[in-house]
């Protein structure tokens, strides 16, 4: 664990990617495979299963260190992360643990077989011989929320630099359906046969947002485009007459769509498709609140297939009569993918998601305009010679979404912030009026600068109202833009509307509170896409 | 009436016809000590000791100022009213307050730790004590000194052997001057941001020995600032003046660096657990010394520890005040402190 902290302290110490990657393959050099294995599992969300829950963990905390839960919460409230309260609040160590990551995993897993008891004894045990770092490490791996600010990617390159394996190779191999209790690193890094694992997806390839205005790409009889459909990415695997499907969070997700169980015999095994899992009925696509009611849901109910049923809207073609075909340029894995689905009928579970023909980026942006009507997010963008690559690449694949729906609202609430935005005001609730009263709707806490931020919790600090433990109500004077992507009824909303993806867009200095936007606007937008 | 009063100026003693620390012009102030929040422009009298006088008329210019030696008495109305060491920078006073046996403290900021350059702490018995808490809660507890400075000169030194710039932030008073007391000289030469260093010449001529420093200036070589650590104020960072240093490793001395939120927010390279404030278990141990059954809780987490030192069974309360601690060291405000460090840094 020694040196896994000290790999975390330089990984924390910088946002240089470079840096980072050192910090990484050097660790990954020093340790041996378990802890290797155990560190690429915990990098790609490959957890621990948690057997403590935080409410637990807080009352040991509080125990141990005789400091009060409420001031263990105020604490936290400042903070902005539990693992990193609780390793501060202890008293200093009283021994010095040396043991490796996979000691302390293992020593973690066998808390499944302990009583309650059991479990505090142990969980002390470690906090009294671990240094602050170890113990923020120890509690992140306990509460299983692990993350450093390192990406698969990232990771990926360290590993490769660290092994000298090829980092698209790394890639492939370590997707799927492996733990470190399965496999070793041996098995799961050196192995020949990357294929061995028949569940086994390939990275999504995902594309950035078009900044540039649209004619910039170039000729536009280069380009293919499509609705960017609003639904999961997600990949459908048939091998070995058995089904497997992904979502883009790299999550197997077979049980909870059984609409695509027949495709085990409807599809040639050694195919692999690109698509969205889509919600669907009678040709048309239905809301993302529609898909929502799945998310989540294990059990898949008779009525819940009724109300909710997808398909899956095919965009590409990655593995065709078993060979990987992802350096075919995407007009021939179109073609591909075209003729799969019309030589093999599949009910409507699988749909061609429909290309538009266009002669200039004039056409193309009015299509964009009409975009949120058929409950598509925009357009996408592909390059007719673009490979299929791996990760967010700039250059070939774009998205170009319509401009998200917009709202003037005044700040009425604010609480504190999370990891590195602890001890700053960065979680907002926002009002419109009706009539002199504001009715909070939404809540926001993303699309301010770092410098912006800093200012608006001056501002807070100094036009507070009244606090409620850790939010405070504020002087209702500051204008935000707020945007969203969708809107929708919501009785579990007091008012009554629920946002999709809302954001800080702008913070509007310029405007008094007064000239907010009203409820009755926000009726009109739920009115006309509320659908 | 209570001996000492809070009104919208300041901390006022009524009988005596005095402030302590007033953040809004008054007659007569008795300053604890020189940070710009305690210690503001426009009263028409300063009374502070003798160390601190220096800084304080260096900052605030031609003001109408009295000194007096710790533990020397003053007494006005029959009020008796004394100062004594608070160890947070140099000069700094807890100021004790007596009147027909009620005695009053009025820490302004206040460090236990021995710090090796300021007047070291001592606690004051009384019946009131007014105490900050700008570290009020438990997650804050600090490592000695020593380990902190070693830690300092240990990321120098690699800095340095890297061929790179050490920038090393922290107040202009107070913080600048306890790093460079701590620097190991051995490593390489030692540079000071202007502000930091006009603060240097003031506190040398009072006969404080520090090591030698450079004003960093237009006219230095560039490559002379590899293996050498520059020592600058939080405000400095961000601004175009960092650049001449190239590619440096930067470095933030602060209590705030206990929290890795604050860590990676500041952009610095390294976060270095140092304040010239209590930690939570020295803010206790304060608490406890004075023997004090009324607490006023002013800066800081003031809601949260008073709380909790009401349930420990004394009379605590919250106060309002416009003192700010080490806020500046974590917020990027436009304040006139800063403003004020910038233009020194410009002037050069």
């Amino acid at each position: 664990m020694k040196n896994f902290a000290e790999m975390f302290r330089r990984l924390d110490r910088t946002t240089k990617t470079n840096a980072k990657v050192d910090a990484l393959a050097d660790y990954l050099q020093q340790v041996d495979d378990e802890d290797k294995l155990w560190t690429v599992a915990l990098l790609s969300h490959r957890r621990p299963r948690r057997t403590v829950n935080s409410k637990l963990l807080r009352a040991w905390a509080s125990e141990l260190s005789g400091i009060d839960p409420w001031i263990l919460e105020e604490s936290y409230h400042v903070v902005g992360d539990l693992a990193e309260t609780i390793a501060l609040i202890l008293p200093p160590p009283e021994q010095d643990y040396d043991h490796t990551l996979t000691h302390w995993i293992e020593y973690i897993q066998r808390f499944a077989d302990y009583d309650e008891e059991g479990k505090k004894e142990a969980v002390q045990e470690a906090w009294r011989g671990l240094d602050t770092t170890e113990r923020y490490l120890f509690n992140k791996l306990i509460t299983g929320n692990f993350r450093v600010g390192v990406s698969q990617k990232l990771m990926t390159r360290a590993l490769s630099r660290a092994t000298g394996i090829e980092e698209t190779n790394l890639a492939h191999r370590l997707m799927g359906n492996w733990t470190p209790n399965d496999t070793t690193f041996e098995e799961l890094i050196h192995s020949e046969s990357a294929t061995d694992d028949i569940s086994r997806p390939y990275p999504f390839y995902l594309a950035y947002q078009l900044e540039q205005p649209a004619e910039q790409l170039g000729d536009p009889a280069d380009w293919q485009a499509e609705h960017k459909w609003d639904g999961i990415r997600g990949q459908v695997i048939v091998r070995d007459d058995e089904v497997f499907v992904w979502s883009r969070g790299e999550e197997l997700v077979t049980d909870k769509y059984p609409e695509y169980h027949v495709l085990a015999s409807a599809i040639p095994n050694g195919t692999v498709i690109d698509g969205e899992i889509l919600p669907f009925r009678d040709g048309q696509p239905l809301g993302f609140n529609v898909l929502q009611t799945r998310i989540g849901r294990k059990t898949v109910s008779k009525k819940l297939l009724k109300d909710a049923p997808v398909i899956l809207m095919c965009y590409d073609l990655l593995e065709y009569e078993g060979r990987d075909i992802r350096q075919l340029p995407m007009a021939g894995r179109r073609e591909l993918l075209e003729r799969l689905l019309e030589d093999n009928p599949t009910g409507g579970v699988l749909q061609l998601s429909p290309v538009f023909a266009f002669s200039d980026w004039d056409d193309l942006a009015a299509e964009r305009e009409t975009a949120r009507e058929k409950f598509s997010e925009g357009i996408m963008l592909k390059r007719l010679d673009s490979a299929y690559k791996q990760g967010r690449k700039k250059g070939d694949w774009w998205k170009w979404k319509v401009d998200p729906l917009t709202i003037d609202a005044v700040m009425m609430y604010a609480q504190r912030g999370h990891g590195r935005r602890a001890n700053l005001y960065t979680d907002f609730t926002f009002g419109v009026w009706d009539g002199d009263q504001l009715v909070p709707f939404t809540k926001a806490y993303s699309g301010l600068t770092d410098q912006e931020f800093n200012k608006i919790t001056a501002w807070v600090r100094r036009n507070t109202v009244e606090r409620f433990g850790p939010v405070r109500s504020v002087k209702p004077k500051q204008v935000f833009e707020i945007g969203f992507e969708g809107i929708r009824k919501s009785s579990r909303h007091k008012s009554g509307v629920a946002l999709r993806f809302p954001r800080m867009l702008r913070w509007r200095q310029d405007k008094p509170a007064a000239e907010a936007n009203t409820k009755d606007d926000l009726e009109a937008l739920l009115e006309a896409y509320g659908g | 009436m209570p001996l000492l009063t809070f009104n919208d100026c300041g901390i006022y003693c009524e009988r005596a016809d005095v402030y302590i620390d007033p953040w809004k012009p008054v007659d007569r102030a008795l300053i604890t000590h020189g940070h710009a929040d305690h210690s503001r422009w426009g009263n028409k009298y300063y009374l502070c000791t003798r160390a601190a006088a220096p800084v304080i008329r260096y900052r605030l210019g031609d003001i109408k100022q009295e000194t007096v030696e710790y533990g020397e008495v003053r007494t006005i109305n029959g009020v008796k009213f004394s100062f004594h060491p608070a160890g947070h920078i140099i000069g700094s006073a807890q100021i004790r307050v007596e009147y027909q046996g009620e005695i009053w403290v009025a820490s302004g900021d206040y460090k236990l730790e021995d710090d090796g350059l300021c007047q070291p702490y001592e606690p004051v018995r009384c019946h009131h004590f007014i105490t900050e808490s700008t570290f009020g809660l438990p997650v804050y507890r600090w490592t000695p000194q020593e380990e902190v400075m070693a830690d300092i000169n240990d990321w120098w030194r690699q800095t340095a052997s890297e061929g790179r710039t050490a920038i090393l932030t922290g107040y202009a008073l107070g913080k600048a001057q306890r790093l460079l007391n701590g620097l190991d000289p051995s490593i390489g030469r030692i540079f000071t941001h202007g502000a930091i260093e006009n603060t240097n010449e003031v506190i040398r001529a009072q006969g404080f020995s520090l090591p030698e420093t450079t004003r960093v200036t237009r006219e230095i070589n560039k490559k002379e600032y590899p293996g050498s650590i520059v020592v600058a104020t939080p405000g400095a960072i961000g601004q175009p003046w960092v650049k001449k240093f190239g590619n440096a490793s930067i470095g933030a001395a602060s209590g705030w660096m206990t929290l890795r939120g604050a860590r990676r927010r500041r952009g610095a390279d390294r976060g270095f657990v140092l304040s010239d404030h209590c930690d939570w278990p020295s803010l206790l141990e304060a608490i406890d010394l004075t023997g004090a059954e009324n607490i006023y809780v002013t800066h800081g987490y003031t809601a949260i520890f008073s709380k909790y030192l009401r349930e420990q069974g004394l009379n605590a309360v919250e106060l309002h005040t416009e003192y700010e601690g080490e806020l500046a060291e974590i917020e990027s405000k436009g304040s006139e402190e800063t403003e004020k460090e910038n233009a020194a840094a410009d002037a050069d």
